[in-house]
Order: C-alpha cells, then structure tokens, then sequence
C-alpha cells in the first residue's frame, strides 16, 4: 500500500483526463448556463437566477417522478441483491457446466437496452406473447399496457431478468476467491451452513457487493430506454422514471432551462445517495470484520 | 467434503442448487427462445394463431434485413463506432490505470471519484449539451461522435477494471525490469502488458459491451449516415403496424455478437465484473 509520490505520473493520467473533460466537464458547464437563463431562441437569453430551480422543486410531476423512481430502485435491489448471491451460491464451480451457466446468465446483460424492451413486449402481450398469454389462459386478468400493477410488475420483472446476472457474476467472482483452506477449518469447527455463509463467505464478497449495490442502484436510478420501449412510460405516467421525465421536457417539449436545473439536481441527488451508500456499506462492512475478527 | 457420512446431505444440497440453477435458467432462456420463435413466424401467423414452434418457419425476416441497405448498415454503423471506441478506451485508460495502481500524486483520489462520478451521471442529463457540442465543431452524425460520447462512461470504467488487474501484479516486477535496463515503454509493451493481458480482454470486453447496448446518446447524437441498429428498431416499432417478426428478427441479430465475444472472456469474466478487485 505504500507506493512511492510521484506528480510525474499526471502525465500518465493526462489522456484520460482530456478525454473525459471534453465530454464531461464541457456538457456540464453547458447544463450549468442553461439553468440560469430563460432561452427564448439562441440569440436572446435572459438571465433570470435561480427561478427555474424554484420551479423545478415546486413541481408536482417531477415529485411522482422521484417518489416511483426510489420506490423502484429500492424494489431492484431488495429482488436482486439476495437472489443474486443466492445464484451465486448455486452456480457450478467447475467445468463445462460452470463455463456453459456464466455464458447463459451474462446473455441478457449483452443485449442492447432498447431490444430488452422489445423482448419483454413480444413476450409479455396477451396477444402474442407467450408470458402474457399464459396468465390470460390461468385466468389472470393481465395487461401491462393498460393495468399500473401489471405494468410495474413488467418493467420490474424486466429489470430482474436483465441484471440480477451482474449481482450474481460480481458474487460468484468474490466467492471464487475465498481459498479452500477457509472451508476445510470451518468443516473441522463443525461450523453449520449459515456459519459459513455468515462468518466466511458474506465478508469475503464484501468488496464486490459494494460494487453490485452502487452499480445496480446507480443504473436502476437512471433507466430510461427499457420501460420507454415496454410502456413509454405509461399507463398514465405509472412508469415514467425520473430520466424518462427528463428527456420528456429537454427533447419533447425543449424546456431547456428547466430541464437544465432538473438535470443538475437530477445529478447530485445520484451522487449523494451513491456517496451514502458507499460510506454506509464500507463502515458497515469494517464493523463485521471487527467482530468477525473477535471470533478468530 | 465428500466424506461417507456426508454422501446424502451433499447430494441433497447439490439437487437443490441444480434446481435453482436450472429454474433460473429456464427464466433467462424463455424470453428468448420467444423472440427466435416470433422472429421465424410470418405476422399471419404471430397474430392469428397461437404456437410454440411456427407451423411454416419462415427466415423472410431475416433475408429482410440482410438485403435492405436501411437495415443492415445500422449493424455496420454499431460495430464501427463500438470498434472505435473500445480501441481509444483502452488507449487512454491504460497508461492511467497504470499511473493509479503504481504512483500517489497530487489529487489522485479526487481524480479517480470524479472519474466514477462520470459513470454515475444519467446520460439523459447530457443528451442536449452533447448534441449542441457534437453539432458545434461538426461532429454530429459521426461514428467518432457517438465513440467520443461513449468514452465518458467507458473510460472511467476501463481505468477501474484495468486498475483492479495491475495492482495484481507485484511491484517488484517493475523494479526488476529496470535493473535489468528495459527502458519503460519497452517494459510495458513486453513485459507488463503480457501479464494483465486477461484484464486487457475483459475490459475491451466492458467497453463493447456498453457501447454496444446503449441506445439514448447513439440515437441522439447520429440521423442518417451513422445511425445504429438499435434506433432503426425504434423507428420501425413506433410505425402504425408493427412488424412483429423483423423486429424479432433484429433482436436476435443484435444478441449475436455479445454472445459471441462473451465466450473469449468466458474464464474471466466472473472476474472483470468484480473490476478487477477481487
């Protein structure tokens, strides 16, 4: 850990730094001048302060929108994170079989967003899919188009077969790096099942489910494309997420102060919670090594 | 483990960890094995009647989309600005990551959270600044626009994955290099880009992926000359009648490289997923 001081090695870092300011910093800054101003048409502007963020927290939609949206990110991690580390556990080891099972649980995570939603659409109409069709037949009454329920149910199914696979690889991955020798002294010890998983297993993932927590609550808090393909949005605006709102009033309607000051907010509210979480799982990870540490 | 005592209950735990498995499986594979059947389905057939295998399988959809110039050069259009950007990704991110996994400097975790900070902004924050940047110094409808727009999640990306891998590697062996008298450009390119080659082939296989399946920047940044895949199939499903079966027929088409490149990493892959940091 104690690597050498070294400012040279900004050079090294240079390209990248480049690279990114231009679309990062130069965007921002753009989101950033929007916000103040009133754009009436690219030569007359108006300078009018901090009004559109005034309005943009005052509006009702946009609170809808947020609401849905932590309801649905909290949802995607509370299916996702156990049944993740539950396939983990699960998964074959060795051989063809382990590589055959990463291959077929990765698939979905390869597939372009926007065709996800097409899959879950052909698969979900009670038309001609064959998901819906088959609750129509048990006598479910289903439609995802035209029911809420159905609808959330959809996109959030949607969400679980899409990346329920990157909790499972990121908790196969730490558990492949535990040693054997962990397991032969707890079978000495007599230690159960839960023990196991408990005391030797949990903490060993630590590190890759921090990772599986920020990603899936960082990506889950942006979606747009798979419910903008399964229900644009809708019935009424039971599915519209936070960035579907977003490009509704920056490309729909060219609201472009508004959406400015919405984006900026849009932006820090993921940077705190993801900051929160961070901090929250990392002292809460140090915690149960301290008293794993005690039973040593 | 496989002590006679413990014969049946490890066999017993081994069932239901198959079970699960499989059941899981089956959840991932049904979706599908529904598209490759709509997708050799007539739309007579996808509407009127209701079969688990088509009566008439059909690949029309299919020859659709190899014939028609508007539908396969939107796969070409992918696979280029992907190509591209995964190739300048790993161009810029190597040399940094190497920086971060050897060197402290001035700022260096501030510069690492700001960069992670760009993999957590929603792309739709930046989808009109990028347009008007993209259009501003004529880059728009470019496959190097959509490449460049991409960088900005796939960069940071890259830098974690390949930082997880070289920390991996002991420091000792940089050292002994340059006692050996390998100049740095030398020893990186033969000694130590050999040992994270792994770590190299996930992270191409990161970069592609996610520049492969995004849709909301590709779609903005590109009309006509360089318009991916994925957003001809929008258009095409927001016409008035749906053509269920070249749509279907698109989707599977557009699983076929990710399925294809994903079995070169497929011993790595558990780990590139974890960054690197296991």
């Amino acid at each position: 850990m104690n690597k050498p001081y070294n400012n040279k090695a900004w050079f090294f870092i240079l390209p990248v730094f480049l690279t990114v300011a231009f679309s990062a910093i130069i965007p921002l800054m753009t989101v950033v001048n929007y916000s103040v101003q009133d754009i009436i048409s690219p030569e007359q502007k108006v300078f009018v302060g901090l009004d559109w963020f005034r309005d943009v927290m005052r509006d009702s939609e946009l609170h809808a929108a947020l609401l849905r949206q932590l309801i649905f990110s909290f949802c995607v991690l509370l299916v996702q994170l156990p049944l993740g580390i539950g396939l983990a556990l699960a998964m074959p080891h060795k051989g063809w079989k382990s590589s055959a099972t990463l291959v077929i649980l990765a698939m979905p995570l390869l597939i372009p967003w926007n065709v996800v939603g097409t899959i879950w659409q052909i698969f979900g109409r009670g038309d001609i899919g064959l998901g819906g069709h088959v609750l129509n037949l048990l006598g479910v009454d289903y439609n995802y188009a035209s029911n809420p329920l159905d609808a959330w149910l959809t996109v959030l199914l949607m969400d679980v077969w899409h990346w329920t696979p990157l909790v499972a690889l990121l908790a196969f991955a730490g558990l492949r790096s535990i040693p054997d020798a962990y397991y032969q002294a707890a079978q000495i010890d007599g230690a159960s099942r839960w023990a196991v998983f408990r005391f030797i297993q949990l903490p060993k993932m630590r590190g890759v489910l921090v990772i599986a927590v920020l990603l899936r609550f960082m990506d889950s808090f942006m979606i747009y494309t798979e419910p903008f393909v399964l229900t644009g949005g809708g019935p009424g605006n039971s599915t519209t997420f936070l960035s579907q709102y977003l490009t509704q009033k920056a490309v729909g309607q060219f609201d472009l102060g508004p959406a400015a000051a919405f984006s900026l907010i849009y932006f820090l509210i993921i940077l705190l919670l993801s900051f929160v979480l961070y901090n929250w799982m990392q002292s809460a990870g140090n915690n149960a090594n301290a008293s794993g540490g005690q039973h040593e | 483990m496989l002590r006679v005592a413990n014969m049946n209950k490890t066999q017993d735990k081994t069932l239901t960890r198959t079970l699960v498995m499989l059941v899981y499986i089956a959840f991932t594979l049904v979706p599908l094995y529904w598209l490759l059947n709509t997708s050799l389905k007539t739309n007579e057939e996808t509407l009127s009647v209701f079969t688990l295998w088509p009566n008439a399988p059909t690949l029309n959809n299919y020859k659709t989309i190899f014939t028609d110039p508007s539908w396969y050069s939107g796969y070409i259009n992918s696979i280029i600005y992907v190509a591209m950007n995964t190739v300048m990704s790993l161009l810029v991110a190597l040399p940094a990551a190497y920086a971060f996994s050897r060197y402290r400097f001035l700022g260096d975790k501030h510069m690492f959270f700001w960069l992670l900070t760009n993999r957590m902004t929603p792309p739709a924050v930046f989808l009109l600044p990028f347009f008007q940047l993209y259009s501003t110094i004529g880059l728009s409808d470019t496959h190097i626009a959509v490449a460049l727009a991409h960088m900005l999640f796939n960069v940071p990306l890259a830098v974690w994955i390949l930082e997880g891998f070289m920390s991996g590697v002991p420091r000792e062996i940089d050292e002994t290099a340059y006692i050996d008298g390998f100049s740095f450009p030398r020893f990186f390119l033969r000694i130590f880009l050999p040992l994270i080659k792994s770590g190299v082939g996930v992270t191409a296989f990161f970069c592609f992926m996610f520049s492969w399946v995004e849709l909301l920047l590709a779609r903005t940044l590109t009309s006509v000359n360089a318009k991916p895949i994925s957003a001809i199939m929008t258009r095409t499903a927001s016409a008035a009648g749906m053509d269920w079966g070249i749509l279907a027929a698109a989707g599977v088409l557009t699983i076929v490289p990710g399925a294809l490149v994903i079995w070169f990493v497929r011993n790595h892959i558990a780990k590139g997923f974890a960054m690197g940091r296991v």
